[in-house]
């Protein structure tokens, strides 16, 4: 079983549902990842969301491009992805960790190179947000010869049949992205959400995350509520953004949103 | 990844592609986010039933006519041919078109189904502006609601078709992420989309993004090249040894090849930006000297750096200012059917000013490097050997561009 799928089944368990951060990988500095890292842990993590920087996000915001645009000043490459991930093992052999990007980088370190390189780093997933099912063959093959769980995402427009298909390439649990639009926008609609993802899991048997403005506690814990896991991007982004200038207090201070989210999470 | 270096045998005839998923070889297809998967699926459905439908492609015909002024003429440039002492160059004049360039063919075609969609709000990005204006102009025409995202560094370089777009009735937005140029703005332009799709319609500007753009954009610009084949055939009383066109993302190079695809003697070359000279690194060559990658939702080759970063690109010309080209380009260039080649921002000014001052012609920096080509080609052959250049658009917008780098005040 994938670290993934162990870690959902676990927290089914409990009865608890996923609290999935993400960041961008060496925003603002690269020194600042791998403790960050080990800090959203503390605060309540149960799997991590590390972004691979990419000139040109086309799907995201203007905070994770500008999340992007700090990590790019520095070249954070996607070979430093992977030893940042490799670091944060050495502490952590638990958590799983999910690489989150655009296609483009590994198209250029090609494809066997870069699911070999994840492996051995210790990634356990790969969400590649310009990448659907259609074109994603070749990718999820390698991709699975390494154990390593290809992940989709859902849109509200996504019909029945596509929901389907991703549920066969993809593994892990499968990404609900809330609302037609970017990241960071603020658009969450509960209902909505909760009715595309009785449709969704009638398609498929994988845990299902919901992310896509969620931005502080009691959206997280209204979400939690018909989730298998609650992801959290801009609105993390938005507070390392704001220590940019002080980063060596940033693995202290921006983790507290999430210790804030996974304690009305636990309450609800 | 590319796997297939060449044409597989089996590969259907170049001038029956893309396939149903849109690609052209290994390059092209749908790289974007799921949210847009379903309404690219909607386009392409619409698209083809427009093109069945004999009241569609009449409507289409009447405005290409009566709006856009076609057919262009397709001139003789007879002294500057005499002048380089070689082959006969004919210019398809493009810049004779409502709106200055090619890029009207392609937004009118894309207008008429937004209408037949029943979409109110039409969205586009723009480098130079042309793209942008030929857009809000038909906005303005069919009465929509127009948006056009365009660079910040972009808006101070072309403040007149800035202007021009805002008389129009358009909202230009300035785009302040990454580069603050052309990809930028496609890049904010897909954000919107995705953000708006119910009812808008992209409408995007060259042969490049996800299926269906790069074979419908293409199939609105053919016209370039059917309206050329016939008018070669009835001046000269037969086919064209070559064609040559700039490519930027290659809209108007399609247009103009692509109708003499199964021509096998008539060769085909399009002209990259090569900026300060290929060794510089500072162009906008992707097909001279960048390698396959994925970028605005297609596979195709770009400018990136070894870690698959795109890279900012360099050239003269506004218009071929772009890291990425249509998949088309990339598979013709691979399969060998077209030949690709660059001019410098140098040679396409010494082309610029040759054409005005021997024919009269004032020919935008983008078309300059086509001709810029078509220079040293032509003295290479024969004096009844025929070349066919795209003169995609004129060149009033570049001339501040021009008297600055002569150091002109204007």
């Amino acid at each position: 079983m994938s670290r993934i799928a162990a870690r959902f089944e676990s927290l089914r368990a409990q009865g608890r549902t996923a609290l999935i951060p993400y960041i961008t990988a060496g925003d603002p500095q690269p020194s600042v990842t791998v403790p960050l890292m080990h800090a959203l842990v503390e605060a309540g993590a149960d799997l991590l969301e590390l972004g691979v920087p990419f000139s040109d996000p086309m799907a995201d915001g203007p905070v994770i491009q500008a999340a992007c645009e700090r990590a790019l000043r520095h070249h954070v490459s996607l070979h430093q992805v992977l030893d940042m991930v490799r670091e944060f093992r050495r502490r952590d052999p638990d958590t799983p960790v999910v690489l989150m990007g655009y296609l483009n980088p590994v198209e250029v370190m090609g494809y066997q190179r870069f699911a070999d390189a994840a492996g051995a780093a210790g990634v356990d997933g790969v969400l590649t947000v310009d990448l659907p099912p259609e074109e994603a063959q070749e990718l999820v093959g390698v991709l699975r010869q390494q154990r390593l769980d290809p992940i989709f995402l859902a849109a509200p427009n996504s019909d029945d049949a596509r929901v389907r298909s991703m549920a066969e390439c993809g593994g892990g649990f499968l990404y609900y992205v809330s609302f037609k639009g970017v990241t960071g926008a603020n658009r969450l609609d509960i209902r909505s959400v909760a009715d595309k993802l009785e449709r969704i899991r009638a398609s498929t048997d994988l845990p299902v995350g919901v992310g896509f403005g969620i931005r502080d506690a009691e959206s997280a814990a209204r979400i939690a509520a018909v989730a298998d896991a609650v992801v959290v991007g801009s609105a993390l982004v938005t507070r390392v953004a704001a220590l940019a200038d002080t980063p060596e207090a940033i693995p202290a201070q921006a983790p507290q949103i999430i210790t804030e989210m996974r304690a009305a999470m636990d309450a609800a | 990844m590319v796997t297939q270096a060449g044409p597989a045998a089996e590969t259907p005839p170049l001038s029956e592609l893309p396939d149903e998923r849109g690609h052209f070889g290994p390059y092209g297809g749908r790289f974007v986010a799921e949210t847009l998967m379903g309404p690219l699926e909607e386009l392409r459905q619409a698209y083809e039933e427009v093109c069945r439908d004999p009241g569609f492609l009449a409507e289409l015909d009447a405005d290409l006519a009566s709006f856009v002024g076609r057919p262009s003429p397709l001139y003789h440039a007879e002294r500057w041919s005499r002048e380089l002492g070689g082959a006969q160059i004919y210019l398809k004049r493009e810049d004779l078109n409502h709106t200055g360039a090619h890029k009207v063919n392609n937004t009118v075609g894309q207008a008429l189904l937004a209408r037949r969609m029943g979409k109110k709000r039409i969205i586009a990005e723009t480098g130079a502006g042309q793209h942008g204006v030929a857009t809000a102009t038909v906005a303005a025409r069919f009465g929509m609601e127009c948006v056009v995202y365009m660079g910040a560094e972009d808006i101070r370089r072309q403040a007149i078709n800035v202007y021009r777009m805002r008389l129009l009735g358009a909202r230009v937005v300035a785009v302040e992420s990454g580069s603050k140029t052309l990809k930028d703005a496609l890049n904010e332009a897909m954000r919107d989309w995705v953000t708006n799709v119910d009812d808008t319609f992209y409408i995007i500007g060259t042969v490049a993004g996800p299926h269906p753009y790069p074979a419908m954009v293409r199939d609105f610009q053919t016209v370039i090249g059917r309206e050329a084949r016939a008018q070669i055939l009835e001046q000269a009383g037969r086919l064209p040894d070559a064609l040559i066109a700039c490519v930027g993302g290659g809209s108007n190079a399609i247009g103009l090849f692509h109708p003499f695809i199964g021509d096998r003697e008539v060769e085909m070359y399009g002209v990259e930006g090569g900026g300060e000279g290929l060794d510089s690194g500072r162009h906008a060559a992707p097909l001279c000297a960048g390698q396959p990658g994925v970028l605005h939702g297609n596979r195709t080759y770009l400018m990136e750096d070894a870690d698959g970063q795109i890279i900012e690109t360099h050239s003269v010309s506004a218009g071929l200012d772009y890291p990425g080209v249509g998949p088309e380009h990339a598979w013709l260039k691979d399969s060998g059917r077209a030949r690709y080649v660059a001019a410098t921002d140098e040679q396409a000014l010494q082309a610029f000013h040759e054409l005005t001052r021997i024919e009269g012609i004032m020919p935008a920096l983008e078309s300059s490097h086509a001709l810029a080509y078509a220079r040293e080609l032509a003295p290479t052959l024969e004096r009844d050997a025929i070349l066919i250049v795209n003169l995609s658009g004129r060149g009033d917008k570049d001339i501040h561009t021009v008297a600055a780098l002569e150091g002109i005040e204007v």
